[in-house]
C-alpha cells in the first residue's frame, strides 16, 4: 500500500495538536477556569509525547513530559493561570513545535531555549520535579533478570472475586496463561457455593487452587496475575519457601504518586524571567459558538487525488464548452431542447467544479496561529509590547494560497511589529494602550480573499520614507508625490524601510519581495497609513488558482484572456479622446484626466501598433506604481470562466503572460498578466508612462 | 527464442526516423509519446523562431518546436505531411515539428558513431551521435539538449 | 475465527500503530477515535477486546468502561487501557472503573499481542 507511513502520519497530527495547542492557550487567557479548554490543552500535549515516544524521540518526549506535568497540575488547580504562566505556555508551546518540526526533519533544536524553559517549567512542579522519572516500561518486560531457575512446585490460592468477572477476566484464561509456564494442575474449590435459589449469576463463588511446577520465577507468576490483582484473593508460595520473600506486589513502578506531587510545594512565584514578555494572542471569533458546534465529521484525503481530480473536472468544463460550441456550429434548426439540456450539462459542471474547488480550500486559522507566535518573537527582540488580534480565521483560502502566503505574512507581521509600532513608552505619551495591537483578519468580499495587517502603530512616517527613496535614487530629488504614492515606494525593489537597523530588519527582505509573492498567486498588495494612528496592508488575492474569470479578448488575430479582476472599466474611446504624446505615444483622456495606453499586441510583438485610434477597445487597468494605464487590445467576445493551465511546467514563463488557458474549441489562449504588460512596456524603448508628468495620471 | 531477444534488447535500441529541414534525424522509441498530424497551435509572444507555440494535448499545454529551425535548417514549410512527434523527457513533455516520419530503425548500439566534427556547437550539442544507414545518415536527436536550449531562451 | 479489537483512541498515530500491529498479528481491527464513538460503535463492532485510551475528547477512558460496564447493555468483554503513565495510582483506578488490564505507551507489537491473547484466550 502506498500512502504516507505512520511517521508521516504522526507529524501531520502533530501540526493539528500544536494548532490545537496554540488555540486552547489562547482561550485559556480568556478563561483560565474553563476545563475543557485546559483538559484540550493538556491533550494536545500528551497525544505529541504519546506519539513521540512510538518513535524513540526522546528529546520530544522528554520536554512535552515536563510541559504536561505543568498543565497536569494546572488542571488540577494546583497551579494558578496567570499571565506569566500563559507567556510560559506560549513559549514551550513554541518550542514544542520546534522539537516537532526537528524531529520530523532531522535538525537540531535550541539546547539553551530547551534548558530555560524546562528550568521554568520546573520551577511550577516544585522540588520533587527533578526526582521525578517519567520511564516508559513496556508491559512484559521482565524485571527478573536473574538466570532460570531450576524448577519449583508453586502452590496457587485463587479466589476471584466479583468484580473480576465484571471486569472482563476470565479465570481459565489466567489458568491458561500458567499452563504455559510449565505443568499445571488444578483443582475448583466450591465449597461456597450457595443453594441454588440463592445463587448469583454475577457472584464469584468459586475458588480453586493451582499447583504450578515450572522454572519460571515468582515474579513471572505474578505478571499472570498483574492485573487481576485486588480483583481476587491469591497467595503464591512455593513447596521450598516461603511466600513472603517476594513481596504481594511485585509490580511497583517507577511512578508519579500524581497526587501528592506538588500539595506541599505550592506554585512558587514566577521570577523575572517570563514577566517581561507578555504578548498575548486574542482571537475575536466567537468561541462559545465554535464549542457549541464541535467539530465536524472530515475525511482525510491525498492531495494527489484532489489535485487529479480538479484537472479532470477542468478538462470536463472545457469539454462542455467545446461540446456546446460544436452544437451550436451544426446550426440545427429545433435546438431548444437540446439547448435546455446543454445549459444543465453547463450548471452541473460548474457545481462539481466549485465542489471540487472546495475541497483544496482550508481555513486560514492555522497561518493565523502561527502568527501570534511571530509577533511573540518580534515584541520580544524589539522590547515592544504587542498582541496579536485575529478576525476571520475561518475564512478559507486555497490550500496552496496558504502556503505561500506563510512567508510574505510573516514578513509584513515582523514589519508591524518592528517598524509600525512604538516603544511602549512612546505609546503611553502618545496617550495610547502600551501595548500594540496588530490586527490580523481575512474575509471574502466580492469573489476575493481580502488579508489584512493593521498595527495601531505610529503610521508611515512620510517625510523619512521620501527622503530614503531620494536618497537610494528611487525616484527623483524634486519629486512630488501624492500620500498614497509616497506609500507605495515601500514595494519598491531596492527599498528598506529600517532607518536604523533594528533587531529585526536587516533579513534582506524587502516589501518588493513581499508584493512579487502576492502577485504569484494572482493577488495584490497595497497600504493605507495614517498619522499616529497606524498603517494597514491590504492583501487581494484570488479565490482559487485553478479558474479564474476572464474577459476572451482578440490581440491582433489571437485569441486570449485577459482577467476580469484586474480591469476597471473597458472604454471604446472616441478619436477625440486619444491624444499623441511626443512621436510614440498616446493618452487616452478618461474623465478629465490622461491615461497612458499601452498596446498590447505590439508589446507583445504580435503586430504593429493599431494605427486606426478608433478601433479596438482599451482596457483600463490600476496598477500599483503607475496609476491607470490603458491596455489597447482589438476586441472582447466574452467573459467566462477559464481553467488555468501552467505554461512553465512544459515550457518556460513568457513575460506578460500569466499562464494558458483552452477554450471551447480546443484551442489554447494566453491569459494576460497586465502588471507584467505594463513593465515590459516600460522597460522597452519610449515609455509612454514616463513621459507624462505622473500627478497628472493620478486625478481627475 | 526467448533468449535471443533477450541479448537483442541489451545492445539494440529502437529509432523512430524522421526527416526536418531535408535532412534525416532519429529518435530512440522509447522517448516518443505519439505522433500527431499537425494542427496549428498558438503562437507565443517573445520566444525565438524555433519555438511555433502551444498545442492542446489532452488538456495539457505543450510547446511546439520546429525541428528544422533548431538545426538552422530554416523553417519547417507547411505542408500536409508534416507531423508533430510527441516527446516526453522526465516529466516534461514538448512537440517537435518535422516534414515526416520514415521508419522505424533497430540499431546495434555498436553501430551508433560520434557525432563528426561540426562547426556549429549549438548542433553538434544537440547531436548525440550519427547512425550510418544504407547510404544516408541518420542524426540521433539529443532531447535534452534541445530542450535545455529552447528553455533557456525567454527571459 | 480472527479476534475483533476495538480500538479506542484519539491519536492518529496510536491508532495507525495499533492497526499495524494488530491487523500484522491476525486480528481484525476495528478503531474510534474519541469515547463517545468508541462507545457507540461497540454494539455493531461488537469486539472480543476493547483498548482504549485514558486522554480523549468528549468521554475519557474512565468514562468509555463506565459506560460499557455499567447499565442495561453492560458487557464483561475485555477492556484494555492504554496509557503513557504507569503509575500504580492509574491502574488501580483502571482497575476500579472496571479495565481488565492496562499496556503502557509505548507498546512493542510482541507485548501488546500477548496481553490481547491472554486476555481473550484467541490465538488472534
Amino acid at each position: 500500500m502506498s500512502g504516507p507511513s505512520i511517521r508521516d502520519t504522526f507529524f501531520e497530527e502533530c501540526e493539528e495538536l500544536l494548532e490545537a495547542l496554540v488555540e486552547g492557550l489562547s482561550q485559556m487567557e480568556e478563561d483560565g477556569q474553563n476545563m475543557d479548554v485546559i483538559n484540550a490543552v493538556f491533550r494536545s500535549v500528551h497525544s505529541i509525547k504519546g506519539g513521540a515516544g512510538a518513535f524513540g524521540l526522546d528529546q520530544l518526549v522528554g520536554f512535552a513530559h515536563t510541559f504536561e506535568t505543568v498543565l497536569d497540575k494546572v488542571r488540577d488547580g494546583e497551579i494558578a493561570v496567570s499571565e506569566p504562566l500563559m507567556s510560559l505556555f506560549h513559549r514551550s508551546g513554541d518550542h514544542l513545535s520546534d522539537l516537532v518540526a526537528a524531529a520530523r526533519d532531522g535538525t537540531d533544536t535550541q539546547a539553551e531555549t530547551e534548558a530555560a524553559l524546562t528550568a521554568e517549567l520546573e520551577q511550577h512542579l516544585g522540588e520533587d520535579a527533578e526526582e521525578e522519572e517519567f520511564s516508559f516500561d513496556a508491559l512484559t518486560l521482565d524485571l527478573d533478570a536473574a538466570p532460570p531457575l531450576a524448577e519449583l512446585q508453586f502452590v496457587i490460592a485463587f479466589s476471584p472475586h466479583r468484580a473480576l468477572y465484571q471486569n472482563g477476566h476470565e479465570p481459565l484464561l489466567l489458568f491458561d496463561a500458567l499452563a504455559e509456564l510449565g505443568q499445571i494442575e488444578v483443582t475448583a474449590t466450591h465449597d461456597t457455593l450457595p443453594d441454588f435459589d440463592a445463587f448469583d449469576p454475577d457472584d464469584a463463588l468459586l475458588s480453586w487452587r493451582i499447583t504450578l511446577t515450572t522454572a519460571e520465577s515468582e515474579t513471572t507468576l505474578h505478571e499472570v496475575f498483574e492485573f487481576v490483582e485486588g480483583l481476587c484473593d491469591l497467595t503464591i508460595s512455593t513447596e521450598e519457601r516461603p511466600a513472603e520473600i517476594i513481596p504481594f506486589e511485585p509490580m511497583t513502578e517507577l511512578g508519579d504518586s500524581d497526587g501528592d506531587a506538588s500539595a506541599d510545594h505550592p506554585p512558587s512565584p514566577d521570577p523575572g524571567a517570563a514577566a517581561n514578555a507578555a504578548p498575548v494572542c486574542k482571537s475575536t471569533t466567537s468561541s462559545a459558538a465554535k464549542d457549541a458546534r464541535g467539530p465536524k465529521p472530515t475525511l482525510r484525503v491525498d492531495l494527489d487525488r484532489v489535485d487529479r481530480l480538479i484537472n479532470t473536472v477542468g478538462e470536463l468544463i472545457i469539454n462542455q464548452a467545446m461540446v456546446s460550441q460544436r452544437i451550436e456550429e451544426l446550426d440545427i434548426p429545433t435546438v431548444a431542447h437540446l439547448t435546455n439540456e446543454l445549459e444543465a450539462y453547463k450548471l452541473l459542471a460548474r457545481d462539481i467544479q466549485e465542489g471540487v474547488m472546495a475541497i483544496r480550500a482550508q481555513p486560514v486559522k492555522p497561518l493565523f496561529q502561527r502568527m501570534s507566535r511571530i509577533v511573540r518573537e518580534a515584541s520580544d527582540a524589539t522590547e515592544k509590547k504587542a498582541k496579536l488580534v485575529t478576525v476571520g480565521d475561518a475564512t478559507e483560502v486555497d490550500k496552496t494560497v496558504i502556503e505561500r502566503l506563510a512567508d510574505p505574512l510573516t514578513h509584513m507581521i515582523r514589519n508591524a511589529v518592528d517598524h509600525g509600532l512604538e516603544q511602549p513608552q512612546t505609546r503611553i505619551e502618545a496617550g495610547k494602550d502600551p501595548t500594540g495591537t496588530i490586527r490580523l483578519s481575512a474575509a471574502h468580499r466580492s469573489g476575493s480573499v481580502f488579508i489584512e495587517i493593521a498595527d495601531d502603530g505610529a503610521g508611515l512616517d512620510r517625510e523619512r520614507v521620501l527622503a530614503k527613496a531620494i536618497e537610494k535614487q528611487l525616484v527623483p530629488a524634486d519629486a512630488d508625490l501624492s500620500e498614497p504614492e509616497i506609500d507605495n515606494l515601500l514595494f519598491l525593489p531596492g527599498f528598506s524601510t529600517a532607518g536604523q537597523v533594528s533587531n529585526l530588519s536587516g533579513r534582506g527582505v524587502g516589501m518588493d519581495v513581499v508584493k512579487n509573492a502576492v502577485q504569484a498567486l494572482g493577488g495584490r498588495v497595497s497600504i493605507t497609513s495614517q498619522h499616529g494612528k497606524g498603517t494597514t496592508f491590504t492583501i487581494v488575492l484570488p479565490l482559487t488558482l485553478a479558474v479564474m474569470d476572464g474577459f476572451v479578448i482578440s490581440v491582433a488575430d489571437q485569441t486570449m484572456v485577459i482577467p476580469i479582476a484586474s480591469i476597471l472599466e473597458t472604454i471604446r474611446p472616441r478619436t477625440a479622446d486619444i491624444h499623441p504624446v511626443g512621436t510614440d505615444c498616446e493618452v487616452v483622456s478618461v474623465r478629465g484626466s490622461y491615461v497612458p495606453i499601452i498596446d498590447v499586441a505590439e508589446n507583445l510583438n504580435l503586430a504593429d501598433r493599431i494605427t486606426d485610434k478608433t478601433t479596438g477597445i482599451l482596457l483600463l487597468v490600476e496598477t500599483e506604481l503607475q496609476g491607470l494605464v490603458a491596455l489597447r487590445i482589438a476586441a472582447i467576445h466574452d467573459q467566462r470562466q477559464v481553467v488555468i493551465k501552467s505554461l512553465e511546467s512544459n515550457y518556460a514563463a513568457i513575460p506578460g503572460v500569466s499562464a494558458a488557458t483552452i477554450l471551447g474549441d480546443g484551442k489554447i489562449a494566453l491569459i494576460l498578466d497586465p502588471e507584467e504588460l505594463i513593465r515590459l512596456a516600460q522597460s522597452r524603448g519610449p515609455d509612454p508612462v514616463n513621459q507624462l508628468p505622473r500627478m497628472e495620471l493620478r486625478h481627475g | 527464442m526467448a533468449e535471443t531477444a533477450e541479448i537483442q534488447a541489451e545492445s539494440q535500441f529502437e529509432f523512430v526516423t524522421f526527416s526536418a529541414g531535408g535532412q534525416n534525424f532519429c529518435l530512440e522509441i522509447t522517448q516518443i509519446r505519439e505522433i500527431r498530424r499537425w494542427t496549428p497551435v498558438t503562437a507565443l509572444p517573445h520566444t525565438p523562431d524555433d519555438v511555433l507555440g502551444v498545442m492542446n494535448l489532452r488538456g495539457a499545454v505543450i510547446p511546439i518546436f520546429d525541428l528544422a529551425a533548431r538545426f538552422g535548417l530554416g523553417k519547417t514549410v507547411d505542408d500536409e505531411r508534416n507531423v508533430v512527434i510527441v516527446a516526453a523527457v522526465e516529466s516534461t513533455t514538448i512537440g517537435l515539428l518535422v516534414e515526416s516520419v520514415s521508419e522505424i530503425l533497430s540499431v546495434d548500439t555498436s553501430k551508433i558513431q560520434e557525432t563528426p566534427d561540426i562547426k556549429s556547437e549549438a548542433t553538434r550539442h544537440s547531436i548525440l551521435g550519427v547512425i550510418p544507414v544504407e547510404e544516408t545518415m541518420v542524426r540521433v536527436v539529443n532531447l535534452d539538449a534541445v530542450l535545455n536550449a529552447m528553455q533557456s531562451v525567454p527571459a | 475465527m480472527t479476534t475483533k479489537v476495538l480500538a479506542i483512541d484519539d491519536s492518529r498515530t496510536i491508532r495507525n500503530l495499533l492497526r499495524v500491529s494488530l491487523e500484522g498479528a491476525g486480528f481484525e481491527f476495528h478503531s474510534a477515535c474519541d469515547g463517545e464513538e468508541g462507545v457507540e460503535v461497540f454494539p455493531d463492532v461488537d469486539p472480543d477486546v476493547v483498548i482504549t485510551d485514558i486522554n480523549m475528547p468528549k468521554l475519557d477512558g474512565f468514562g468509555v468502561i463506565d459506560a460499557l460496564r455499567s447499565g442495561p447493555n453492560r458487557t464483561h468483554v475485555p477492556i484494555l487501557v492504554l496509557t503513557t503513565e504507569s503509575s500504580d495510582d492509574l491502574k488501580s483506578r483502571a482497575r476500579d472503573a472496571g479495565a481488565t488490564g492496562w499496556i503502557v505507551k509505548p507498546f512493542d507489537d510482541a507485548s501488546l499481542v500477548s496481553v490481547l491473547r491472554r486476555l481473550t484466550g484467541h490465538a488472534a
